[in-house]
């Protein structure tokens, strides 16, 4: 559709752009980034036939633009350039109407109902039809935008190009001209070149990028290649760091912000003197939210939180609303919900354990609440477990003084996993069913987090330095709690039957 | 939303009305029904009713209707003048007067009369066409400037430039004056701007370029219309703007300099009654062009009709008036482009 070949100019016989090189096919979402100054814009204008190549060709379906006429090019490519203040109050009906301009042939031409109809139905997809009669520039800029666009559509162009469509715009209206302009490309093979600042939404909504520095082209490839933490930290000179986002296949940039203050930046060290213990709860309170992954009732998958609590709930507890209840609980005794870990668990935690593992460079401190009431057999193949859902019985903390990749998280709960097996193996816990060696309880816990401070960690496999503190502290200390457990159950025993 | 047909019933209203009371009024006064009489016969050819006072006939159709309609004529050709380069600049206070193209004209003018040049082949064009000349290579000094001052072309730089430029030309005017020497009155009169005494003679003069610049500037009111939204928008939407640009800064300046060849200098009328009819009947040049022309060639007819009655028998420059009227009306623009500017 769009091909761009060896393209390069600017102003004055200054060269601005340089040797830039690419095609957009039909229906195409295409997006330009790069830092202030990097020639976006000027290429946009040479583009469109604003500015004089000084070098290279630019073709729409094979024809070079040089060779169109004003007017045909208006009708091939139509451009959204950035908002400019209004001199004269026009409508926006007739500043949408002068879109068909191109259309039109000499002065004795006139309005015709093919003309109207567009207008009309080009007004209606960007929700301006309601207020056609009034002034633009009675309008909002994000308005104003959406009245150019239409000018911009009802030139019923095959290539639209856009500076910056969303300056300016409220997120709201961000969304919705993006949205308007996919699905133009999607269903009507619109094809879009879109000059975008922000590399998230280029990532959301572009097919490919194309990314400059210095009107050079750097890359151009899909939004999950070009937006490469390293790619981007070299154009924009700024630290990134690249995510998933949380709901579909695209990647997300996050600034990292620059020197903290002071507090902030202060060292954190997980350790005993933050733990407190009571009949009702266990509670860790850590001075600066930690990343966490667990599996809690509150605060489950990955996210930061400084408060992490570890509660007894009665064996009978009832289990249908255990969240909103959780959160009430929590509420209650001042934890803030959106920055807690929240678990229960059904067994005294007097039987609690705990220790710190020191590490080259790193430590750990595990917390165990353990009771082995419930255990099963995790590979036995008749059915579920019967019967109303009980809360929790091995929750198992596991705190690192350390900074963790996030594939480390998941090595951490697998390798703390193999080590509760081998805990209740060793000491003798059977499925009451099945009667067959016990692998966990039905219904156990675990939380892993960490200062994201110090030392950077990689892995947590058993092989690792941390993979074996994980997997020798959960050890000792679940087999701790449990003998503790079993301590009391005989001595509640021994003085029952006494 | 007024109608269309509204829009034009209520200007040329305005128009005829203040043609006939414009006729009618002066040291004698004509009514109002032998005027239409009068008219009404020249018009068709026919003979004169038998009841018409024959002093009334030379009255009419001698001395006032020549003023008037020149008049008429010279106020349309500013008024559609400055709507065009208020609508190419996007600056409402753009007019041939403040840019200088009146000054640039009279330029040419008051050299053509100074050294006495007369094109054979021109004759009694000669005139209206080197003050053409004159106004067109102003205005295009004074965008070349503006630009040179400032590359976005602000408003304020336009009309800066346009002033100075209108100084300069003015001291050449003086310049020239002082070395003439004699018919310093008659001169200084034509510079102030009036349509007095000139008779069909000088109708005949600007009609022409009257009818040229008119009609290159309806060509192009979509073009202005796009061009409102400034040039860069005006090309993506298929606007030939170098092109275009050219076509109505050389209509503006035929208009100018016609008027200013027949009636000298008349400032303001090109900045009032566009602003004026853009606030009545909306910015789009379609209309708003022709509706200038008509609501211009009422006001000069009325202004004029004020400079010889005002403080009869003494008969003021037409060009004091609008000044009057037109600086004021400048100034108040001014603000409230400032004001909105500020929010």
């Amino acid at each position: 559709m769009l091909n761009v070949e060896n393209v390069s100019g600017g102003y004055d016989g200054e060269k601005i752009v340089k040797n830039i090189h690419f095609s957009v096919g039909k229906g195409e979402f295409f997006g330009i980034l790069g830092p202030n100054g990097s020639g976006k814009t000027t290429l946009l204008k040479l583009l469109s036939g604003l500015l004089e190549l000084q070098q290279g060709m630019v073709k729409i379906s094979n024809i070079s633009i040089t060779d169109l006429t004003k007017k045909q090019l208006a009708k091939k490519v139509a451009v959204l350039p950035q908002l400019s203040p209004q001199a004269f109050p026009y409508t926006v009906k007739e500043t949408v109407s002068l879109g068909r301009y191109a259309h039109h042939r000499g002065f004795f031409q006139t309005w015709t109902e093919a003309d109207e109809k567009i207008v009309q139905e080009v007004m209606k997809q960007t929700n301006i039809s309601q207020f056609q009669d009034n002034s633009v520039m009675e309008h909002s800029g994000g308005e104003q935008q959406r009245i150019f666009l239409a000018q911009a559509l009802v030139q019923q162009p095959e290539i639209l190009l856009l500076d910056e469509p969303t300056n300016h715009l409220d997120l709201a209206y961000q969304k919705e001209l993006l949205d308007l302009l996919r699905t133009r490309a999607r269903q009507e093979e619109l094809t879009v070149v879109a000059i975008l600042h922000d590399l998230n939404l280029a990532s959301l909504y572009c097919d490919r990028i194309l990314l400059m520095e210095q009107g050079e082209a750097r890359a151009i490839a899909n939004p999950d290649d070009v937006l490469s933490e390293e790619l981007i930290n070299r154009v924009y000179h700024t630290e990134v760091i690249k995510q998933l986002h949380a709901q579909i296949a695209k990647p997300q940039l996050h600034l990292m912000p620059g020197k903290k203050n002071e507090k902030e930046g202060a060292k954190v060290k997980i350790d005993e003197a933050l733990l407190s213990f009571s009949s009702e709860r266990i509670v860790l309170q850590a001075k600066q939210p930690l990343k966490t992954l667990s599996s809690g009732v509150i605060g489950a998958g990955f996210g930061w939180y400084s408060s992490f609590v570890n509660r007894h709930v009665d064996a009978n507890y009832n289990c249908t609303n255990h969240r909103e209840e959780m959160q009430e609980y929590l509420s209650r005794y001042d934890f803030p919900v959106s920055q807690t870990v929240g678990m229960m668990t059904a067994v005294a935690l007097e039987d609690h354990s705990y220790g710190m593992y020191e590490g080259d460079g790193f430590s750990i401190m595990i917390v165990v609440t353990a009771g082995v009431g419930n255990a099963v057999d995790s590979t036995r193949m008749d059915s579920p477990v019967a019967g109303p859902v009980k809360p929790g019985t091995i929750n198992t903390w596991i705190f690192i003084n350390g900074k963790l990749m996030d594939e480390a998280y998941i090595q951490a709960i697998i390798t703390a996993t193999e080590a509760k097996a081998q805990v209740l193996r060793d000491c003798n816990v059977r499925d009451a069913v099945t009667k067959k060696q016990a692998t966990g309880t039905s219904t156990d816990s675990i939380l892993v987090a960490a200062t994201q401070q110090g030392k950077e960690i990689d892995y947590a496999g058993t092989a690792t330095e941390l993979g074996y503190l994980i997997g020798r502290g959960v050890y000792q200390e679940m087999k701790q709690s449990i003998q503790n457990y079993f301590k009391r159950k005989e001595m509640h025993d021994h003085l029952s039957l006494n | 939303m007024k109608s269309n047909l509204v829009k034009y019933t209520l200007s040329l209203a305005f128009l005829v009305s203040t043609m006939l009371i414009a006729v009618s009024v002066g040291s004698v006064a004509v009514p109002i029904p032998e005027i239409i009489k009068i008219i009404g016969s020249e018009l068709f050819r026919l003979p004169v009713a038998a009841d018409v006072d024959s002093m009334y006939i030379s009255i009419v159709y001698d001395i006032r209707l020549p003023r008037v309609i020149l008049a008429g004529l010279v106020g349309a050709s500013l008024a559609i003048a400055g709507a065009a380069f208020q609508g190419l600049l996007r600056n409402p206070l753009a007019d041939p007067y403040i840019l200088g193209v009146s000054s640039g004209a009279s330029v040419g003018a008051v050299s053509t009369l100074f050294f006495n040049i007369s094109i054979p082949f021109l004759r009694m064009y000669t005139l209206p066409i080197l003050s053409i000349i004159a106004a067109l290579a102003t205005i295009m000094i004074v965008l070349f400037f503006a630009k040179k001052v400032d590359k976005t072309m602000r408003v304020e730089s336009i009309i800066l430039t346009g002033i100075i430029f209108s100084s300069f030309l003015g001291s050449i005017i003086s310049l020239i004056i002082a070395l003439t020497g004699e018919e310093l009155q008659q001169i200084m009169s034509w510079l102030l701007g009036s349509v007095s005494m000139r008779g069909w003679r000088y109708v005949g003069i600007i009609l022409p370029f009257l009818i040229i610049g008119c009609f290159l500037l309806l060509m192009n009111s979509r073009e202005l219309n796009a061009m409102s939204f400034g040039e860069e928008r005006a090309q993506y939407l298929g606007v030939n703007v170098e092109k275009r640009k050219m076509l109505i800064l050389a209509s503006g300046s035929i208009l100018t300099g016609a008027a200013v060849a027949v009636s000298g200098t008349i400032g303001f009328v090109g900045l009032v009654i566009p602003h004026l009819a853009r606030k009545l009947w909306g910015p789009d040049h379609m209309h708003l062009l022709p509706l200038s022309m008509i609501t211009g060639a009422g006001f000069l007819i009325l202004t004029d009709l004020l400079s010889r009655t005002i403080i009869s028998p003494q008969v003021l420059p037409v060009g004091v008036i609008t000044a009057l009227v037109g600086a004021p009306v400048f100034a108040v623009i001014l603000i409230k482009q400032k004001r909105k500017a500020a929010r």
